[in-house]
């Protein structure tokens, strides 16, 4: 078949339109030619079509067990179903980023589609920056990591199989939606970017890339959260975050893309803040890509570090390094003509989002200290690792500073609050959230000071939110005063809520979570808190690619009442003779029950197992879920409607859009 | 401008203030929590501390796998060709532990120079070598008294 070959063509010619989209219009926009910036739009959509061809080459190859593609030999097999013959695709090095700039020309094309209402010279430009991207990664794939190549003197009769860690649901969704929120960043930065080059920073500019920046949050939100999901009930040792420095790769850019949103907020809505949200837009990508660098290079110790190549990493280096060195000198050469000088008092909500913008920003560069140590370290003769109680103990120091701001934050009003109504509002705060801190704990079990400071936080947060909605009802009433506020309010509720549910959830899992590593053999039972676990019996099964022992358990309460069957695995993959552990898994909004198999001891079914009761484990993931639904929400307002046909209102004295597109030679 | 300026001064000598205390709680915390990595050589040369929270990564040596009867316990020897280690670890093993596996152990060493892990990982790509242990073995393969490749190929302990 000459598919792979087709593919191969397709991607070179990919990366020829790239470098015309990287070319064609930012020239053109420099020189104020319409023409030249005109043909961004359809470079951004023949761009698409040529890596979707690409892609779509790679996937039938794929599906149709074409082991002569090294890659496809090396990561499939043809007793694989085919869905996860097709999630193989981005199973290796060198799909995953074939996906990556897939997923970064689709942006790139939702750009073009989405963006009439905007100047010919912004679109050209961000277009234009999109497209250097995308030749830096289409390079990267060209000349380090070519997903076409073949085995033609040595085709193997079957593949070497998917590693069977990938062979799940969580793996098919968790890449695609990662990367929607890695490289979704890209289209904040190419605004900024867009907006240094062209000297036209105002508020029209922060409003267009704010959607474009949740959209990419949220993404990266459900992706994070997805990860941990997997790694929870996948990796069969109950924990749902490592600090593993793959986990911290997807954490920075979430940390600095929060402070990102929220800066773009108050750039839209008062003009403050444009030289900081720039600069953090180019943070937030810079640790997009950072964390491609980390994970494909391999040089960080990881459970998700599969063997790599050197030399990948020294090229992502390098993009890496061009992106942050050549915007960063943008950023000096152009950034001061920029200033604001709106005045905003220190009880101002301003002040609260600057101090928590900064204590995002902290946070991100602790993980990112954290992630690198161990790398400075190394190039100084130690080897060291950097345990999980570094970033604890961390984030047990930030987040409550992050929440109590917040709290303070929502509070108070834009430009100035009067000092009464702070100080009747914060107290009001303290007031219901500590006895809160206690009970919940009490109920719970044993009184510790990170379950009340948790329980704390978590009732400051919803007060807080609560208070403000009450305040923006006025005296409407809750239900009309709710459905009056506009969508990005209710997704700001919903976001706010989000992290109250998810610190809950992370205080009573941390705490509350009861395991026990025991030896079974059927008929035998063991209690851990209010739950019986009973071994009835184990049963020896075959999976499509894969043996399987399957353990039988029962779950009683002390009182002897059935809850229910759990059945958790040890499978044997034939190809790869890798052996993987199932966990059987009973959810519940309250609490999961989890069990997972170790390994055979000697004797007649004697097993390893570990038992787990878990409280509120589902609350991480559901408050990461409203997190991603108030962006989506907060991404439907309105005034983001399509239809813009007058020029967006600017807080401030500057040029309109059309005349503040100066000439970059005219200001430099 | 007056009180414009001793705000935006205020604001950010609380900044300044803020973000120096973290820093500085950054330094503490990563100084008491970095594990620092040693090889079964250091071990048996008596350069790693004794009761220290540290990382042990080698070689399991073939057939020096035991289990308890009664209990989780597990103990078995990590080699990097040079020195052996015992350790002793309780509790469940990852998937990808076996014999003659490279592995990383996190715990402390007592007083008997046995290593009591809390914390045993192996990698999950089986072609997979964590690369401290790969560095371990080069470096254990490169001392004057390592000369010859049969030791290399033929482990010291790794035939009872």
């Amino acid at each position: 078949m000459i598919l792979p070959e087709l593919g191969h063509w397709a991607l070179i010619l990919a990366f020829g339109i790239a470098i015309l989209l990287a070319t064609v219009p930012l020239i053109g926009a420099w020189l104020g030619d319409r023409l030249w910036m005109g043909v961004a739009r359809p470079f951004a959509v023949a761009q698409m079509l040529m890596i979707s061809a690409a892609f779509a080459a790679l996937s039938l190859s794929f599906l149709t067990d074409d082991f002569s593609v090294k890659y496809v030999a090396g990561n499939s097999n043809t007793l694989l179903p085919w869905y996860y013959k097709l999630s193989a695709v981005w199973g290796g090095h060198e799909g995953s980023l074939l996906l990556w700039a897939l997923i970064l020309s689709g942006w790139t094309l939702a750009v073009a589609l989405l963006s009439r209402s905007l100047p010919e010279e912004m679109v050209a430009r961000v277009l234009g920056v999109m497209g250097i991207v995308n030749v830096g990664f289409l390079s990267f794939i060209l000349f380090t990591s070519n997903p076409f190549l073949r085995l033609l003197t040595n085709t193997p009769t079957d593949g070497g199989d998917l590693n069977p860690l990938l062979q799940d649901i969580g793996l098919i969704m968790h890449p695609p939606l990662l990367y929607m929120g890695y490289v979704g960043f890209s289209v904040a930065f190419a605004f900024a970017i867009a907006a240094l080059l062209g000297g036209q920073l105002d508020a029209a500019w922060a409003r267009w890339s704010r959607p474009w920046t949740t959209v990419a949050w949220a993404f990266l939100t459900v992706g994070i959260a997805l990860g941990s999901w997997w790694a929870y009930y996948e990796l069969g040792w109950g924990g749902w975050w490592f600090w593993d420095p793959v986990e911290n790769a997807s954490l920075m850019p979430w940390l600095a893309g929060t402070a990102l949103m929220h800066s773009l907020a108050v750039t839209e809505k008062r003009g403050l803040f444009k030289s900081w949200t720039v600069l953090l837009a180019i943070f937030a990508f810079s640790l997009s890509l950072l964390g491609t660098f980390l994970v494909r290079s391999g040089i960080l110790t990881s459970v998700h570090a599969f063997a790599a190549d050197p030399a990948r990493g020294e090229f992502v280096l390098m993009l890496l390094l061009i992106t942050i060195g050549g915007s960063l000198t943008l950023y000096a050469l152009r950034a001061p003509a920029v200033k604001s000088r709106i005045s905003f008092s220190e009880r101002s909500r301003e002040t609260f989002m600057l101090v928590n913008n900064i204590i995002l920003v902290v946070a991100t560069l602790t993980v990112l200290g954290g992630t690198l140590f161990p790398l400075a370290a190394e190039y100084f003769g130690k080897e060291v690792s950097v345990g999980a109680p570094y970033f604890n103990l961390m984030f047990m120091v930030l987040a409550p500073a992050l929440v109590i701001f917040l709290g303070v934050g929502l509070s108070s009003q834009w430009k100035d609050t009067r000092p009464g109504v702070l100080l009747k509002q914060v107290p009001l705060l303290a007031v219901v959230s500590v006895p809160v801190a206690f009970v919940i704990p009490l109920w719970m079990g044993e009184l510790t000071f990170s379950a009340v400071l948790g329980m704390f936080l978590a009732s400051w947060l919803i007060m807080a939110t609560v208070r403000d909605v009450q305040h923006k009802c006025g005296s409407r009433g809750w239900r009309v005063g709710w459905l009056k506020t506009t969508r990005s309010f209710k997704g700001m509720v919903l976001g706010h809520l989000g992290l109250a549910v998810l610190i809950i959830g992370a205080t009573l899992v941390s705490n509350y979570t009861v395991e026990k590593d025991v030896r079974m053999t059927p008929g035998d039972a063991h209690t851990l808190g209010d739950w019986v676990f009973r071994f009835d019996k184990m049963d020896h099964l075959q999976g499509p690619n894969y043996l399987s022992d399957q353990g039988h358990f029962t779950v009683e309460t002390t009182e002897g009442k059935v809850v229910g069957q759990l059945h958790p695995e040890k499978r044997r993959y034939v190809v790869s003779g890798n052996m993987m552990t199932e966990a059987g898994i009973m959810a519940g909004l309250w609490r999961d029950l989890y069990i997972s198999l170790g390994e055979k001891l000697p004797g007649d079914e004697v097993w390893a197992v570990r038992l787990h009761v878990k409280p509120f484990v589902r609350w991480l993931w559901l408050g990461g879920l409203l997190m991603a639904l108030g962006g989506t929400l907060a991404v439907m307002d309105k005034r983001y409607r399509f239809r813009r046909s007058k020029p967006a209102p600017q807080p401030e004295v500057s040029s309109s859009d059309a005349s503040s597109a100066a000439l970059p030679g005219e200001t430099s | 401008m007056k009180p414009i300026r001793k705000q935006r001064l205020k604001l950010v000598m609380f900044i300044v203030v803020g973000v120096a205390a973290a820093v500085g709680l950054a330094l503490y915390a990563l100084n008491q929590n970095i594990n620092l990595f040693f090889s079964p050589v250091q071990v048996v040369d008596g350069e790693a501390p004794l009761d220290q929270r540290m990382r042990l990564g080698g070689m399991v040596v073939k057939g020096s796998v035991v289990r308890s009867d009664s209990s989780l316990e597990v103990r078995f020897d990590l080699t990097d060709y040079k020195g052996t280690v015992n350790v002793v670890y309780e509790g469940i093993l990852p998937d990808l532990f076996r014999e003659g596996q490279g592995i990383v152990a996190t715990g402390r060493l007592n007083d008997q120079k046995v290593f009591i892990a809390d914390e045993v990982l192996a990698k999950h790509d089986e072609k997979y070598m964590p690369p401290e242990v790969q560095r371990a073995l080069d470096k254990a393969a490169q001392t004057p008294d390592a000369t010859s490749d049969d030791q290399i190929g033929a482990p010291a302990g790794a035939q009872p």
